[in-house]
C-alpha cells in the first residue's frame, strides 16, 4: 500500500508533486534549522567572543529578506498547487488503452459494493479491473461517509449518501493490490478492505462474461441484506439484476442503511 | 422519572472504564475529605472557588488543563497500546470502546487541555503586562472558567455513566445522527461543548475588551508586549469563530432531539454543510490555540536573549495577518470531497499564504537570538525545541495544502503526525514554556530547573519517536482510527510509536515530580525580587505573587519593553525614588455566581443528555435565578485603604531596590 510505489499515472504524478514540494520546502527549511542551532550556540551567554547587542532589534534589509523568502517559496508552491489541482482533478478523465470501464462504487456498513453496469455484474469487497484501461468510478454511499482509496493507484475520494462523486484512475501493472476506506465510519470501519485484481484486458472480459452468467444474482432482496450493518466474511460476485441500482441509491430512491437499532430489530424478527 | 437513565448505563461489564472511573472517584472523594477534615474548605471557597481575581482564575484554568492532560494522555497510551497489539488480532479494546477513546482523546486535548491552558496563561499574564489591576469583566471571567469546567466534568462523567461519542473528535454526520449513533455518546459531546463553548466565548469577550479598553497610562497599542497582541488576535478569533461552533452543534442537536434534517440522509439534509460549518470554526480554532503560544515564545526568546523582540512591528503585522487569513482556508480539510479544481487550488494557495507570516515569525525569533546573550533556562529550551519542531510541522502542513499531495495523504497517519507536530510542538511546548516562565510570578517561587530540563528532553525526544513513525506509516497508506489491521509493514512503525508514547510518559512523570519537588523546596526557590528572569515587560515590575491589586501605583509606560526601560533608568539614576503617594484601591468583590451558574449548567446538561425533562427545567430556572440574584447586587466592590496598600508595596519595593541597585553598581 506504499504511496511511494505508484502503479498508475495518477499515483505517479501525485508522488512526483509530493516529492518536489518537499524538496522546494527543504531548500529553506534546512538552512533555517541550521541557523537556529548556530545562533543559539554562538550567542550562548558563556561565549565571550560573541558580541552582545542589547538594543539591536530593527533592520529593514533583514525584514525585506524574511518576508521575501517565504513569499517566493509560496509563489512557487502555489504554482505547483494550481497546476497540480487542475491536472490531477479526480473527475478529469484519464487516457488509456482499450475500452474505458465504468465502475459504480457504493460504500455500505461495513463493506464495499462495486457495480459494473455495462457488464451487468457486481462484486463485494473485491475489485477486478483491466490493466491499462481508463477506469471511471462513480461513487456514493448507502449510509454514512467513507473514503474510497487504493493507495498505489492515487487520489482518494469521499462517498456520500445522496450524492455522486467521480474519480478517474488507471492501473499500469498486472497484480493484486489493496484498497481501504480512509474515513472512519463506525465499528466495522477497519474491516472495510478490498482486494484489487489488475488483470490483462482479455482476461477481464472473460471474467466479466463468466460472472454475468453466474447463479448469484444481486436483486432487491440481496441488497436489503447488504445494507444492514455487518462485516462480511467472504467476498462475493453477482449477476446484476437492476442496472439502475446505483442511481437508485445515489438519488435516495432506495432507502439508506438502517443503522444499529433497526439492524438489530430486523435481525430479531 | 430519570429519562433514558437506567442501571444499564453503568458499564459493569467493561473493567477499564469502570476501574479508571472508580479510581478517579476515590481520588476526588479523598481530596474532598482531606479538604473538609483539615478545615481548608473556607479557604478554598473564599480564595479560589468564588475568586474573581484574574490571576486565581488563570491558575485554575491551567490546573484544569493539567488534570485533563493526564486524562487525554491516558487515552493516547491506550490507543498506542491497542495499535501495538492489534496486528491480525482484535487487541484488548473492542471497537465500541476504542472508538470512544480516540473521540475523547481529541475532544479533551483540544477543548479541555489546549484551550484552558492558553486561556489560563492569558488570564494570568495579560492584565499584568498591560499594567492594570484587573480584567474588564471579572465575574464574567469566573463564569467562563466554571462553564469550561462543566464541559470537562460532563465528558468525564460519560466514562462511567453511559458512553462517550464514537464518532471522532468532530462528529461528522450522518454517522453522528440518531440513525447511526442512537446512544447518548454524541449527546454528551454536544452538550459538553455547547456549555464549555459559551464559557470560551465569554472568556474571549472579556480578554478582547481588556486589551482594547484597559491599559495603563502610556501603554499604546504599539507598546504592548507581543503576548498581548497575540491574545488580542486569538480572542478576536474566538469571538468570531465560537458562535459558529455553537450554532453548528445546535443544528445537530435539533436533528437528534427534534427530528430536524439539517445533516441527515433523509429529507434534503446535507452532511457537507456540517463539514463546511465545523471547519469554518475548526480552522480558526487552530490559530486560536497557536497564536498565544507564538506570543509566549516571543516573550521568552526576547527575555532569555536579553534583547528586545526583533522586528516588533513586523510581528504585529504577521499576527494580524494570520488572524484574518485563518478564516479563509477551511476547505483544505476536505480537498478529497470532489470540489472542482479551481476551488481546491484557491483554498490550497490561501492555506500556503498563512505560512508566510508564520515563517516571518520564525525568522524574527531567530534574529532576536542574534546578538543576544542567551541563557538556556527551561522556558528557552521549550522555545528552541518549538522552533525546530514547528518548522517541520509547517513543512508537512504546507505539503498537505497542495491538493494532489493531499489526495494521497488525507486522513492518513501522515495527517495525524502533522497536526500533532504543530499542536504538541507549537501549542503544548508554548504552554509548557509559559508555565515554567510565569510560575514564579503566580506562586512566588521558581520551578526546579533540573527536573524541568529532564521533562523537556523526554518530551522532545518522545515526541519525535512517537510521531515520526506515523509520518512513515502514512506513506504506507495507513489511515487513522484503525482499531485493528492486517498489514505487516505497518507494525514496526506502530511499535516504535508506542515507545515514543512511553518516553512522553516519562516526561510527564518528570513534570509532576518537578511540581512536587518545587513545592517542597519552595523556600530555596523563592523569588524575592519579583523578576526572576531579568524580564522586560510589566508583569515583572510587581512582586511574586502580585498583591490582589497587582500594582500599588499604576505604571507609566514610555516605550516598548516597559519594565526593562524602568530598570535601565533606575540603574542610571541610582536608587528608585521612594516618595510615592498611595491611594486607596477599589477591587471587585468575590462572587459565587460562576460556580453556582456552572452547577446548574451541569445539572441541565446531564438532564438534557438523558432526557430528564423536569431536571432540565429545574436547572434552567436555577441558572436564571443565579443571574437575577447577581444582577440585583448593590455592592460589587470593596476598598483597600491607602495604608494597607502602602504597607504591602513598601515590603515589595525594598527587596527590588536592592536588586536593581546591586545590578547598577556592577
Amino acid at each position: 500500500m506504499n504511496i511511494l510505489d505508484p502503479q498508475g499515472p495518477i499515483a505517479a504524478a501525485e508522488k512526483t508533486i509530493l516529492i518536489d514540494s518537499v524538496g522546494i520546502m527543504l531548500a529553506i527549511v534546512v538552512p533555517t534549522i541550521i541557523a537556529i542551532f548556530a545562533f543559539a550556540f554562538w550567542f550562548r551567554q558563556s561565549n565571550p567572543r560573541a558580541t552582545y547587542m542589547p538594543a539591536w532589534a530593527e533592520s529593514g534589509r533583514i525584514e525585506l529578506v524574511v518576508w521575501s523568502i517565504p513569499t517566493l517559496t509560496v509563489i512557487l508552491l502555489g504554482g505547483v498547487a494550481w497546476i497540480g489541482a487542475h491536472e490531477l482533478d479526480p473527475a478529469k478523465p484519464v487516457e488509456g488503452t482499450g475500452q474505458g470501464i465504468t465502475i459504480q462504487v457504493v460504500s455500505l456498513d461495513w463493506k464495499w459494493l462495486f457495480i459494473y453496469p455495462d457488464q451487468r455484474i457486481a462484486t463485494l469487497n473485491t475489485l477486478t479491473v483491466p490493466v491499462g484501461a481508463p477506469l471511471n468510478f462513480q461513487l456514493t454511499s448507502a449510509s454514512v461517509m467513507n473514503v474510497f482509496f487504493i493507495p498505489q493507484f492515487g487520489s482518494m475520494i469521499y462517498t456520500m449518501n445522496g450524492m455522486t462523486t467521480r474519480l478517474s484512475l488507471r492501473a499500469d501493472e498486472v497484480g493484486t493490490y489493496q484498497g481501504l476506506s480512509a474515513h472512519f465510519s463506525g465499528d466495522g470501519f477497519p474491516d472495510m478492505l478490498f482486494d484489487v485484481h489488475v488483470v490483462p484486458q482479455n482476461e477481464f472480459s472473460d471474467w466479466a462474461t463468466k460472472t454475468a452468467r453466474g447463479d448469484n444474482a444481486l436483486n432487491a432482496d440481496v441488497y436489503k441484506e447488504l445494507v444492514k450493518q455487518s462485516v462480511p466474511k467472504d467476498k462475493a460476485t453477482y449477476r446484476l439484476d437492476d442496472p439502475e441500482l446505483f442511481q437508485g441509491i445515489a438519488t435516495r430512491r432506495i432507502a439508506p442503511g438502517p443503522g444499529p437499532e433497526q439492524t438489530a430489530k430486523i435481525g430479531a424478527k | 422519572m430519570l429519562g433514558k437513565l437506567t442501571w444499564a448505563a453503568i458499564p459493569f461489564d467493561q473493567p477499564i472504564p469502570l476501574v479508571a472511573g472508580g479510581v478517579v472517584l476515590v481520588a476526588i472523594l479523598a481530596v474532598l475529605v482531606w479538604v473538609v477534615v483539615k478545615g481548608h474548605l473556607p479557604y478554598l471557597w473564599d480564595e479560589w472557588i468564588t475568586s474573581v481575581d484574574h490571576k486565581r482564575i488563570g491558575v485554575m484554568y491551567v490546573l484544569l488543563a493539567s488534570v485533563m492532560l493526564l486524562r487525554g494522555f491516558s487515552d493516547a497510551i491506550m490507543m498506542r497500546a491497542q495499535q501495538a497489539v492489534a496486528f491480525q488480532a482484535p487487541g484488548f479494546l473492542p471497537p465500541e470502546h476504542y472508538n470512544q477513546i480516540f473521540s475523547a482523546h481529541g475532544t479533551i486535548m483540544i477543548f479541555f487541555v489546549a484551550m484552558p491552558f492558553v486561556i489560563g496563561l492569558m488570564n494570568l499574564v495579560v492584565p499584568l503586562q498591560l499594567g492594570v489591576r484587573d480584567v474588564a469583566f471579572p465575574t464574567l471571567n469566573s463564569v467562563g472558567f466554571w462553564l469550561t469546567a462543566t464541559g470537562a466534568l460532563l465528558v468525564n462523567v460519560s466514562l462511567v455513566v453511559g458512553e462517550f461519542a464514537r464518532t471522532g473528535w468532530l462528529p461528522y454526520p450522518p454517522l453522528s445522527e440518531l440513525t447511526y449513533s442512537p446512544g447518548v455518546g454524541v449527546d454528551y459531546y454536544l452538550w459538553s461543548l455547547e456549555i464549555s463553548g459559551i464559557g470560551t466565548l465569554v472568556a474571549g469577550i472579556n480578554l478582547v475588551t481588556t486589551v482594547l479598553k484597559i491599559r495603563t497610562k502610556g501603554m499604546n497599542y504599539l507598546r504592548m508586549p507581543m503576548f498581548c497582541w497575540t491574545t488580542l488576535a486569538s480572542n478576536l478569533l474566538i469571538i468570531a469563530a465560537f458562535p459558529i461552533l455553537t450554532a453548528t452543534l445546535a443544528m445537530l442537536i435539533l436533528d437528534r432531539y427534534l427530528g430536524f434534517h439539517f445533516f441527515t440522509n433523509e429529507a434534503g439534509g446535507n452532511m457537507m454543510m456540517f463539514m463546511n460549518l465545523i471547519w469554518a470554526w475548526g480552522h480558526p480554532e487552530v490559530y486560536i490555540l497557536v497564536l498565544p503560544a507564538f506570543g509566549i515564545f516571543s516573550e521568552v526568546v526576547s527575555t532569555f536573549s536579553g534583547k528586545p523582540l526583533f522586528g516588533y512591528r513586523s510581528m504585529v503585522l504577521a499576527t494580524m495577518a494570520i488572524c484574518i487569513i485563518s478564516f479563509m482556508v477551511w476547505l483544505h480539510h476536505f480537498f478529497t470531497m470532489g470540489a472542482g479544481p479551481d476551488v481546491n487550488a484557491i483554498f490550497g494557495i490561501a492555506s500556503m499564504i498563512i505560512a508566510v507570516p508564520t515563517g516571518v515569525k520564525i525568522y524574527n525569533w531567530l534574529f532576536t537570538m542574534y546578538g543576544g546573550r542567551i541563557r538556556f533556562s527551561t522556558p528557552m529550551l521549550w522555545s528552541i525545541g518549538f522552533m525546530v519542531t514547528f518548522i517541520i510541522g509547517g513543512l508537512t502542513g504546507v505539503l498537505v495544502a497542495v491538493p494532489p499531495a493531499d489526495f494521497l495523504l488525507h486522513n492518513s497517519l501522515f495527517l495525524v503526525a502533522h497536526f500533532h507536530n504543530v499542536i504538541i510542538g507549537g501549542v503544548l511546548f508554548g504552554a509548557f514554556a509559559g508555565y515554567t516562565y510565569w510560575f514564579p510570578k503566580a506562586f512566588g517561587f521558581k520551578l526546579h530547573e533540573g527536573l524541568g530540563k529532564a521533562a523537556f528532553w523526554f518530551w522532545l525526544v518522545g515526541f519525535y519517536v512517537a510521531f515520526f513513525p506515523l509520518y512513515a506509516v502514512g506513506f504506507l497508506g495507513m489511515t487513522r482510527r484503525m482499531q485493528h489491521y492486517d498489514v505487516a509493514e505497518w507494525r514496526p512503525w506502530l511499535l516504535l510509536a508506542s515507545v515514543g508514547a512511553v518516553l512522553i510518559l516519562i516526561g510527564i512523570i518528570f513534570q509532576i515530580a518537578q511540581l512536587v519537588v518545587s513545592i517542597r523546596d519552595r523556600e530555596e526557590l523563592r523569588d524575592h525580587t519579583g523578576d526572576p528572569w531579568d524580564g522586560r515587560s510589566l508583569e515583572w515590575a510587581t512582586s511574586s505573587p502580585p498583591p490582589v491589586f497587582n500594582f500599588a501605583v499604576l505604571p507609566d509606560v514610555r516605550g516598548e519593553d516597559a519594565y526593562w526601560a524602568q530598570k535601565v533608568r533606575a540603574r542610571q539614576a541610582g536608587a528608585a525614588k521612594s516618595d510615592i503617594e498611595y491611594r486607596p484601591i477599589e477591587m471587585p468583590r468575590n462572587s459565587p455566581t460562576g460556580f453556582v451558574c456552572a452547577f446548574f449548567a451541569t445539572v441541565t446538561g446531564f438532564a438534557l443528555i438523558w432526557h430528564i425533562w423536569w431536571m432540565v427545567i429545574a436547572g434552567l430556572i436555577g441558572a436564571f435565578a443565579t443571574f437575577v440574584v447577581f444582577a440585583w447586587r448593590d455592592h460589587d466592590e470593596y476598598e483597600i485603604p491607602a495604608d494597607e496598600v502602602a504597607r504591602i508595596d513598601r515590603e515589595n519595593i525594598s527587596e527590588r531596590r536592592d536588586m536593581i541597585s546591586a545590578a547598577g553598581s556592577v
